[in-house]
């Protein structure tokens, strides 16, 4: 049962990447060519409330569900993982106008076609635990 | 089902909703973040035998898999109860662009030029699926996250590494749609 919440903001997610067309390749070609605000409205609502939620939890402290004080933990810093890594996804962002997330409810969706994309996603995660030691980080 | 379910929602309210996702995230203990699944998933396949990377104790990760059968739900919830036939509407100027690199006027949310049975099982729609999926499973992982672990979560906690990481996101981007789209339509 304790999982439950989880499987109900997984629901809440799906239905949101779906209905407000996330998932759909046409919003990402839409968003990369700076044809549509859609997808800007969207990333931009959702970090500029993140941005004040956040704040608002450090600054008072606030606890999470099981008690314990919410902690924020900073990203390792580094230039190179970030942009040659986010490059990389990037690219695969466009061409198949999924990231994970949306791969999924596409999937849930119907468009059963992505599952050679999500199953291609385990392989490149794969790819990059086998060689991430040899690669700039 | 009312209009206003069925029609596309807004970006405001979409906005908002996918925030209140990461905050019941955080406060259940957890964050937001869907491309660890990928690494949850290889590890819970046995990967951590052969490779370090992999070798973790995936069984904490569980949540966010539930989160992933939720969200693979939540898309067959939305296309059995709350969507229409009515058509994708996109940007004209998009319609255009796309239509000069062969692609017809959407008629559905996707293309059916890349996601079509007849499209994917040719040489050349399979491989781009493929690489399409390589590139994000790999680019995700090698930056530490993908759009809703950095753009979202990453940029509320203000950080710059996030930031690089979305700036790559978009560089990304624009290579294929400006550079190589036009070698591969």
């Amino acid at each position: 049962m304790k999982f439950i919440k989880f499987l109900i903001l997984g629901i809440v997610f799906g239905i949101v990447m779906a209905k407000s067309e996330v998932m759909s390749w046409y919003r990402i070609q839409e968003m990369f060519r700076f044809q549509s605000f859609h997808m800007y409205g969207i990333i931009g609502t959702a970090v500029t409330l993140g941005v004040i939620g956040v704040g608002l939890i450090k600054k008072f402290n606030i606890r999470d569900f099981h008690g314990n004080p919410i902690k924020f933990f900073p990203k390792e810093k580094s230039t190179a993982r970030y942009l040659i890594g986010g490059t990389l996804f990037g690219l695969g962002w466009a061409l198949s106008g999924a990231c994970p997330g949306p791969m999924i409810v596409n999937i849930g969706y119907g468009f059963l076609t992505m599952i050679i994309v999500f199953f291609f996603a385990l392989v490149g995660t794969f790819l990059y635990g086998l060689i991430k030691d040899k690669l700039p980080h | 089902m009312p209009d206003f379910i069925t029609q596309t929602w807004p970006w405001w309210i979409s906005g908002t909703l996918i925030a209140g996702i990461m905050f019941f995230l955080i406060y259940f203990g957890q964050s937001f973040g869907f491309s660890s699944n990928l690494r949850t998933i290889c590890s819970a396949a046995g990967c951590g035998k052969k490779v370090k990377f992999f070798d973790f104790n995936w069984k904490s990760q569980l949540w966010n898999i539930i989160f992933l059968i939720g969200a693979m739900m939540g898309g067959l919830i939305a296309h059995q109860f709350f969507s229409t036939d009515a058509p994708m509407v996109i940007s004209e100027n998009t319609i255009r662009d796309l239509e000069s690199l062969g692609f017809a006027k959407p008629t559905s949310v996707q293309p059916k030029e890349l996601f079509s049975f007849e499209a994917a099982f040719t040489l050349k729609g399979f491989l781009l699926l493929a690489i399409g999926g390589l590139l994000v499973g790999f680019g995700s992982r090698y930056a530490g996250g993908c759009t809703s672990g950095h753009a979202i979560s990453g940029l509320s906690n203000l950080q710059l590494p996030s930031l690089i990481a979305v700036i790559g996101f978009f560089i990304g981007g624009l290579v294929m749609t400006f550079l190589i789209f036009p070698l591969i339509f």
